[in-house]
């Protein structure tokens, strides 16, 4: 014991020197007798329920997880086709809506262009009956005699109207 | 290394004569092993007792030390002294312990630490009076409840001195510590039980 002394001697509180031994003896006396006690052999009783409950926690929570990341997947995916329709769809609306666009300025163009020459036919019409009409003056006013010469050509030279108009 | 160790001293105790075979020289290294089994058992197994006031985690981890220490024995180059080598196996199994346990916290684990009214009552049965007997049951109380309030590793290091009487050199070797912050340490915790005892904490 010479240890003991060395390790409580250093302290120079009384009180607590004294402490430390009855702690250290304290202890001893406590290991020696668990030390020297009958050792019993026990068997260990595994549980197997919690065994097998543990497990199948274990798989239904693995199960879970799986089913979780392959719906989320899914989901994604669906998301995904989906918006990919309605891009679509958005884009063959506004292809119509081009092609409609397009057509109705081919039907306006053409609609002018029509009206354009209908206006130029009435206008060559017009021309043209003018002309028809100038023309028809033009011989109907050669044909027509002057003043009194038809009815000097039917006299005769005596002053009779003559056989010759007959 | 050992196995040489080993046939040396079988040699010089003149119990062999004839060259050691690897045989002799394995049986010479297992009955060296059987010796410091037999000679520091009590003292890890009282180590972790007082750590960790369990008797049956205190055998098992004390089993546990000397199964890691058989398994490393031709490892041990005999730097430090074997109870310094064993007793950090010991101390390094109660860390590991402690950290496990903090780790599984969510587990219901039975513990089967005393509590401290129950360990105060051991005392040897000296030549006392009965006022004498309850005068140190309730200083021994006091210092088992200062002890539990130190951390763990000034409880390691007050109980490797003032229980298992180690030099500084030694608690230094085995916790892997300096000597100067085994002796902080071992301040820290003085003050501690003195506190207690003092009824100032």
């Amino acid at each position: 014991m010479s240890l003991q002394k060395n390790t409580t001697d250093e302290i120079n509180d009384p009180l607590l020197a004294q402490a430390l031994k009855n702690f250290k003896a304290s202890v001893d006396a406590w290991s020696d007798a668990a030390y020297d006690r009958p050792r019993k052999a026990v068997s260990v009783v595994r549980h197997g329920w919690r065994l097998a409950a543990s497990w199948a926690l274990a798989g239904v929570l693995a199960v879970c997880a799986v089913a979780g990341v392959a719906y989320e997947r899914q989901h994604r995916q669906e998301m995904a086709r989906i918006a990919a329709v309605k891009a679509s769809a958005l884009k063959a609306q506004q292809q119509a809506a081009e092609q409609v666009r397009l057509a109705a300025e081919k039907e306006r163009a053409r609609t002018e262009q029509v009206s354009g020459a209908k206006a130029r036919a009435e206008q060559n019409i017009g021309a043209a009956d003018e002309d028809l009409l100038a023309t028809v003056d033009s011989d109907v006013s050669r044909q027509v005699p002057a003043a009194m010469e038809p009815l000097a050509q039917l006299m005769d030279d005596n002053g009779t109207p003559g056989s010759g108009t007959q | 290394m050992r196995g040489n160790e080993a046939s040396t001293k079988v040699m010089a105790a003149g119990t062999a004569v004839k060259p050691l075979t690897v045989e002799a020289v394995g049986v010479a290294a297992a009955q060296e092993f059987a010796r410091i089994v037999e000679s520091h058992r009590p003292q890890i197994f009282r180590f972790l007792l007082a750590s960790l006031r369990d008797v049956d985690l205190a055998e098992t981890l004390t089993q546990e030390c000397f199964l890691k220490a058989h398994r490393n024995w031709q490892h041990f180059r005999g730097d430090s002294t074997a109870m310094t080598w064993l007793m950090r196996i010991a101390i390094n199994l109660q860390k590991d312990y402690w950290r496990n346990r903090r780790m599984q916290f969510w587990r219901q684990t039975r513990s089967n630490a005393v509590d401290l009214d129950e360990a105060s009552e051991w005392l040897p049965n000296g030549e006392r009076t009965v006022e004498q007997q309850l005068l140190a049951r309730e200083q021994v109380a006091q210092v088992w409840k200062a002890v539990e309030n130190l951390s763990q590793r000034q409880r390691t290091v007050f109980l490797l001195r003032y229980v298992e009487e180690r030099e500084l050199s030694e608690i230094a070797e085995a916790t892997g510590l300096s000597e100067g912050t085994v002796k902080a340490h071992l301040s820290r915790a003085l003050s501690r039980v003195r506190g207690e005892l003092r009824g100032t904490r």
